[in-house]
C-alpha cells in the first residue's frame, strides 16, 4: 500500500511547490498591509516571460525561473503604482492585474503554442534520498521543489527573527506608527509587493518549464487565486502555509492517480476538487472569527496617505 | 513618494469625468502598445474602434455583446454598493446558461411556446442559486465573498465540461464537447433580419428600467448604500447586513443567469464550453466605469462591447491575437481606478 502511495505523495510535493512560491510572496505582501489579488496574472505572465526565454536562449528552466521573478515583479509595479501611489481599491486593483496578465501572457503565448521545453530532471540527493518513504517523496525531486524549501525557510526565518521581519509585520499592524518613527511605509510595502510578484512569477515560470513544460493558455488555471486563499487559511502565517500547500497538492494529484487508487469518479469532479476544498478550508478557517483575527495584519486592505 | 493628499470635499467633478480620463489614458496606452508591435497606431485605431461601426451588422453585434455586459453588471452593481464585491459573475452566467440549456435540451422536439419563458425562468434560477450559496457562506460562515464567488467559477466551469462531455453530448457531435443544436422554440426569436440581434434584448432593456427605477425610487437601495459605507449606522437604523448579502448575491446572480440563457438560447444556441468570452469578468469593469449608475451602466456597456468587437476585427485584419481585448479591459480598469482616486484625493503640492 505504502510502495503505491509514494508516487501520489512525491506528486503533491511538486504540484504543491508553485501554491508554495505564490503564497509566500502573497503572505509577506499581505504582513505590510497591501492584499494583491492580482497573483494570478502575475503568475501567467511569469509563466510566459520565463517560457520565452527558456525556449529562445535554450537554457531552459535555468534562464526561464529568474526571467519569471523579474516578470513578476515588473506587473507587480504596475499593480504598486495605482494601489500604493495612488491610493486606489486594492482589491478592484489586483483584478485588473489579473485579466491585464491572462490577457498579455496569452497575447505574447500566441507564438508559443506548440513548443515544449525539456523539462528538469529529478535530483537525488545523496543519503536523504535513500531513507524509506520520506527519502523517495521529498528528496527525489527537481532543483525547484529544493528551492522551495529553502524560500520557506528564509521567510519564516526573516519574519519570525530578523529586524527585517519585525519592520514588515510593524508596516502591515500599524502604518501610521511606523511612518511616525520614520520608516518609509509606501518604499517597504513597494518592496513587499515587488517581492510578492517575484515569488508568483517563479511559481508561473515553475508551471510553464518545469512542472508541465510547454505553454498552454490560461495555464495557471487558478492557482494565484488558490494560493491568496492559502494565505487566509493559513492565518498568515508561513508554517500553516506550508501544510496547506502539500493539502492542496495532494488534493490536485488525486485526479491523475484516481483510478490506480480505485475511485471512479468523472474526472472534472477531481479536477473541480482543489477550487470546491479552497472553500471548504476558507469555510473552516472564517467561521472562528478568533482564529481569523489573530494574525490578521490591522491595516491589510486599507490604503494608507500620510 | 507620496503624490495625493486628501481633499476637503469629494469631487463630483472627477466623478463623472475619471471615465472619460480612463478612456483616454487607455486609447493611449493603447497606441503605444500598437506602435511597440510595430503596427500603425492610427490604422490599429481605425480598425480596432472604427471599422466595426462602419457596417450595420456591427452595429447589431455590438448590441448582441453589450447586452449580457449590462445586464450583468446592473446586478453586480447592487452589490458593489453595498460593499458586496460577487467577482464570480461569470460562474453564475454558466449555471445560468447549464439550467436554460437543461431545458431546452429536456423538451427538445416540443413545439410549445412555453420553452423559452421556461428556459430563461430556469436561467434565472440558476443563476440566483450559484449567487446565494457564497451568500449562505458569507451569512453563515463568515467566508470572504470574493473568494468564494472566484472559486464557484471554476467549479461551475467543471460542472458544464462534465455535462457537456457527459449526459448532455450531442450524440451526433463528432465527440465535440457541445450539447445538441437547440431547436426553434428554445431559441429568441430574430429582431432584425440578418443579425443575431434577438428578442432577449427586452430582458436587458426592462432589467435597465427595473435597476434605474430601483436606484432611483427605492428606499431600499439607500439602505444598501448606507450598508455599504457605514455598517454601525445601518445596524443603528435597523438594516440588517445579512439581508443586504443575499439580496447583493442573489440579485447578482439572478441577473448573471438571465444573460447567460440570453446566450445559449442567442447567438451561441447550444451548451458548449465557449458560452461566455468572460462577460462575467468584463461586467465588474462596465459596472465601475458607468458609476454603479443604471444609465451609466448602458454606456459603459456599449464601449466595453466595442473593445470585444475591436479584438475581433484586430483579429482578423492586423493578425492579433484575441487576448489583446483583455489587455484593454485590465488597462482600463486600472486607469479608471487611478483617475478614481483624485475623486477624494488630490495632486500633492511639491514641498520646497
Amino acid at each position: 500500500m505504502i510502495d503505491s502511495l509514494i508516487p501520489v505523495l512525491a506528486g503533491a510535493i511538486a504540484a504543491a511547490t508553485p501554491l508554495i512560491f505564490a503564497g509566500l510572496g502573497e503572505l509577506v505582501a499581505e504582513r505590510t498591509g497591501v492584499i494583491n489579488l492580482g497573483v494570478e496574472g502575475m503568475m501567467l505572465t511569469g509563466a510566459i516571460a520565463g517560457f520565452a526565454l527558456a525556449a529562445e536562449t535554450g537554457y531552459g528552466a535555468a534562464a526561464g525561473l529568474p526571467a519569471g521573478a523579474i516578470a513578476g515583479a515588473a506587473t507587480a509595479m504596475i499593480f504598486a503604482f495605482f494601489a500604493l501611489s495612488l491610493a486606489a481599491n486594492q482589491a478592484a486593483c489586483g483584478l485588473a492585474l489579473t485579466i491585464f496578465g491572462i490577457g498579455l501572457s496569452a497575447f505574447i503565448g500566441q507564438h508559443y503554442v506548440s513548443y515544449s521545453l525539456p523539462g528538469l530532471q529529478p535530483l537525488a540527493i545523496p543519503l536523504l534520498a535513500d531513507i524509506p518513504v520520506i527519502g523517495p517523496v521529498l528528496f527525489k525531486q527537481d532543483a525547484v521543489v529544493y528551492m522551495s524549501f529553502i524560500a520557506f525557510a528564509v521567510v519564516a526565518w526573516t519574519l519570525a527573527k530578523t529586524r527585517l521581519g519585525l519592520l514588515l509585520k510593524a508596516v502591515g499592524e500599524s502604518p501610521e506608527a511606523a511612518h511616525a518613527i520614520g520608516y518609509p511605509v509606501l518604499g517597504i510595502r513597494y518592496g513587499a509587493v515587488a517581492f510578492g510578484g517575484a515569488m508568483a512569477g517563479i511559481a508561473g515560470a515553475y508551471l510553464s518549464t518545469v512542472y508541465t513544460p510547454l505553454w498552454v493558455q490560461n495555464m495557471s488555471a487558478g492557482r494565484g487565486w488558490i494560493a491568496v486563499a492559502l494565505v487566509v487559511f493559513a492565518t498568515w502565517k508561513p508554517t500553516r502555509l506550508l501544510l496547506g500547500a502539500y493539502l492542496f497538492g495532494a488534493v490536485t494529484i488525486l485526479q491523475f492517480h484516481a483510478q490506480g487508487l480505485g475511485i471512479d469518479v468523472p474526472v472534472q469532479f477531481l479536477a473541480a476538487l482543489p477550487y470546491a476544498a479552497t472553500i471548504v478550508v476558507l469555510v473552516v478557517i472564517s467561521r472562528d472569527r478568533k482564529l481569523l483575527q489573530l494574525n490578521l495584519p490591522a491595516s491589510l486592505g486599507k490604503p494608507f496617505l500620510p | 513618494m507620496h503624490l495625493l493628499e486628501p481633499r476637503a470635499q469629494p469631487s463630483q467633478l472627477m466623478r463623472w469625468t475619471a471615465p472619460l480620463i480612463a478612456i483616454v489614458a487607455t486609447l493611449l496606452a493603447g497606441s503605444f502598445l500598437f506602435w511597440a508591435l510595430d503596427k500603425s497606431p492610427i490604422a490599429s485605431f481605425q480598425v480596432f474602434f472604427i471599422e466595426p461601426l462602419t457596417t450595420s451588422y456591427g452595429w447589431s453585434e455590438l448590441l448582441i455583446k453589450a447586452c449580457p455586459l449590462i445586464l450583468i453588471a446592473q446586478g453586480l452593481a447592487i452589490g458593489f454598493k453595498a460593499r458586496i464585491y460577487n467577482i464570480g459573475a461569470e460562474g453564475q452566467l454558466i449555471i445560468g446558461a447549464l439550467f436554460g440549456g437543461g431545458v431546452a435540451i429536456y423538451f427538445d422536439g416540443s413545439d410549445s411556446a412555453w420553452v423559452i419563458p421556461a428556459m430563461v425562468v430556469a436561467g434565472a434560477l440558476g443563476g440566483a442559486l450559484w449567487g446565494a450559496l457564497p451568500a449562505l457562506l458569507k451569512t453563515r460562515f463568515n467566508a470572504e465573498e470574493t473568494l468564494t464567488t472566484l472559486m464557484l467559477s471554476y467549479v461551475a466551469t467543471f460542472i458544464l465540461s462534465y455535462m457537456v462531455n457527459g449526459p448532455w453530448r450531442d450524440p451526433d457531435g463528432m465527440n465535440f464537447p457541445q450539447s445538441i443544436m437547440f431547436g426553434d422554440n428554445a431559441l429568441f426569436g430574430i429582431l432584425l433580419e440578418g443579425s443575431r440581434v434577438n428578442t432577449s434584448v427586452f430582458i436587458t432593456l426592462f432589467a435597465v428600467l427595473a435597476f434605474w427605477l430601483f436606484n432611483a425610487r427605492s428606499f431600499l437601495s439607500y439602505q444598501l448604500e448606507v450598508g455599504g459605507q457605514a455598517p454601525a449606522a445601518s445596524r443603528y437604523a435597523g438594516f440588517s447586513a445579512k439581508q443586504t448579502v443575499w439580496f447583493s448575491l442573489v440579485i447578482s446572480g439572478l441577473t448573471a443567469g438571465l444573460a447567460g440563457v440570453g446566450e445559449v438560447a442567442g447567438p451561441v444556441g447550444q451548451l458548449n464550453l465557449n458560452i461566455s468570452p468572460g462577460y462575467g469578468f468584463a461586467a465588474i469593469i462596465v459596472a465601475y466605469l458607468g458609476r454603479l449608475h443604471a444609465l451609466g451602466i448602458v454606456l459603459a456597456g456599449c464601449l466595453m462591447a466595442l473593445i470585444y468587437l475591436g479584438g475581433e476585427a484586430a483579429q482578423v485584419s492586423l493578425q492579433m491575437p484575441a487576448a489583446i481585448t483583455g489587455i484593454f479591459q485590465g488597462m482600463l480598469l486600472f486607469f479608471l481606478l487611478g483617475a478614481d482616486a483624485f475623486i477624494d484625493n488630490r495632486l500633492r503640492k511639491p514641498v520646497r
